[in-house]
């Protein structure tokens, strides 16, 4: 798959979560490779895994004021300050966002599980992942909120499909 | 006829949403149950007279998966309503949850009418 492919199915994903979950409509800004990911000055992060024949990491990062924001949105109450309920909104834009981006990605590279989200809010941090794989980067702008989506994928050579993933597979038939 | 209506969903958010949906609706619910996973679900199941299941798939401990298969294989509960919303969208995943006998399937993101919609056709009463 190239670049373009992945920067469009997460731009639809993005899209329609941002749209129906929130009713905002965003802007994608350009994609871009990052070797190195700076430190955060102040952010809440979601990350959220893939695994399968391939594997990967997808990331959602913004500032407080804006994952309050989403949160606000989302669960139609006032979040003045990051709390339990923002940590958890963010979580779940994760999920939903690289959770349709793995159902796209199925269509092409075969079966993919993904994990629980791990949200991160501080300041002074740094996220990378293990290894030389580098983030493509989606930035995107909702008004004047900006959140950045991350995303990186391999593949994964030590995979083997579990028996009951080859049970459901609807490609796999089974033989007595 | 009052129900009781389980939710089940590890995310705290996605359950809130789901309470105010229901509360937006025309149906007699009695009471709306949370739990954040299968094996919580399955406790809340036996201790109360649930009428429909809404279920995330991927959680913790007890899956969706494996909590459709442990109420399919029980004489009490094996007709019991359940509606799957789910980031899942594979077709794999979506067969798999037919095949274990759930009642509606919707995907995440979802709007306010969809749950509703899935919600009406489970309990076969007119939108």
């Amino acid at each position: 798959m190239d670049q373009e492919q992945i920067m469009s199915i997460v731009s639809r994903a993005a899209k329609d979560v941002f749209g129906t979950m929130l009713g905002l409509e965003i802007e994608m800004g350009a994609s871009f490779i990052e070797k190195t990911s700076p430190p955060e000055s102040q952010k809440v992060v979601a990350l959220i895994g893939l695994a399968g024949q391939w594997i990967g990491t997808g990331v959602v990062g913004c500032t407080p004021d804006f994952a309050c924001r989403i949160a606000s949105l989302m669960l139609m109450a006032e979040y003045p300050a990051v709390n339990e309920d923002v940590l958890d909104a963010m979580a779940e834009m994760a999920n939903m966002i690289f959770g349709s981006v793995k159902t796209e990605l199925e269509e092409h590279l075969g079966a993919l599980g993904l994990s629980i989200p791990t949200v991160i809010f501080g300041r002074n941090f740094a996220t990378r992942s293990v290894g030389q794989q580098a983030w493509t980067v989606f930035p995107l702008k909702a008004g004047a909120d900006e959140m950045e989506l991350k995303f990186c994928l391999m593949p994964n050579r030590d995979f083997q499909m579990s028996p009951r993933a080859l049970r459901a597979h609807p490609m796999v038939v089974e033989t007595a | 006829m009052d129900l009781n209506v389980l939710i089940v969903d590890d995310s705290a958010a996605i359950r809130k949403i789901l309470v105010r949906v229901l509360s937006q609706t025309d149906l007699p619910i009695k009471q709306v149950l949370e739990a954040s996973d299968g094996a919580e679900a399955l406790k809340i199941v036996a201790a109360n007279d649930v009428s429909l299941i809404l279920s995330d798939i991927n959680m913790p401990n007890v899956d969706g998966l494996e909590l459709l298969t442990q109420l399919r294989g029980s004489p009490k509960w094996k007709d019991l309503s359940v509606v799957m919303i789910t980031t899942e969208g594979s077709q794999a995943k979506v067969l798999e949850a037919v095949q274990l006998g759930a009642k509606g399937y919707v995907r995440k993101p979802f709007t306010a009418e969809q749950i509703k919609e899935k919600v009406l056709a489970c309990l076969n009463i007119p939108a």
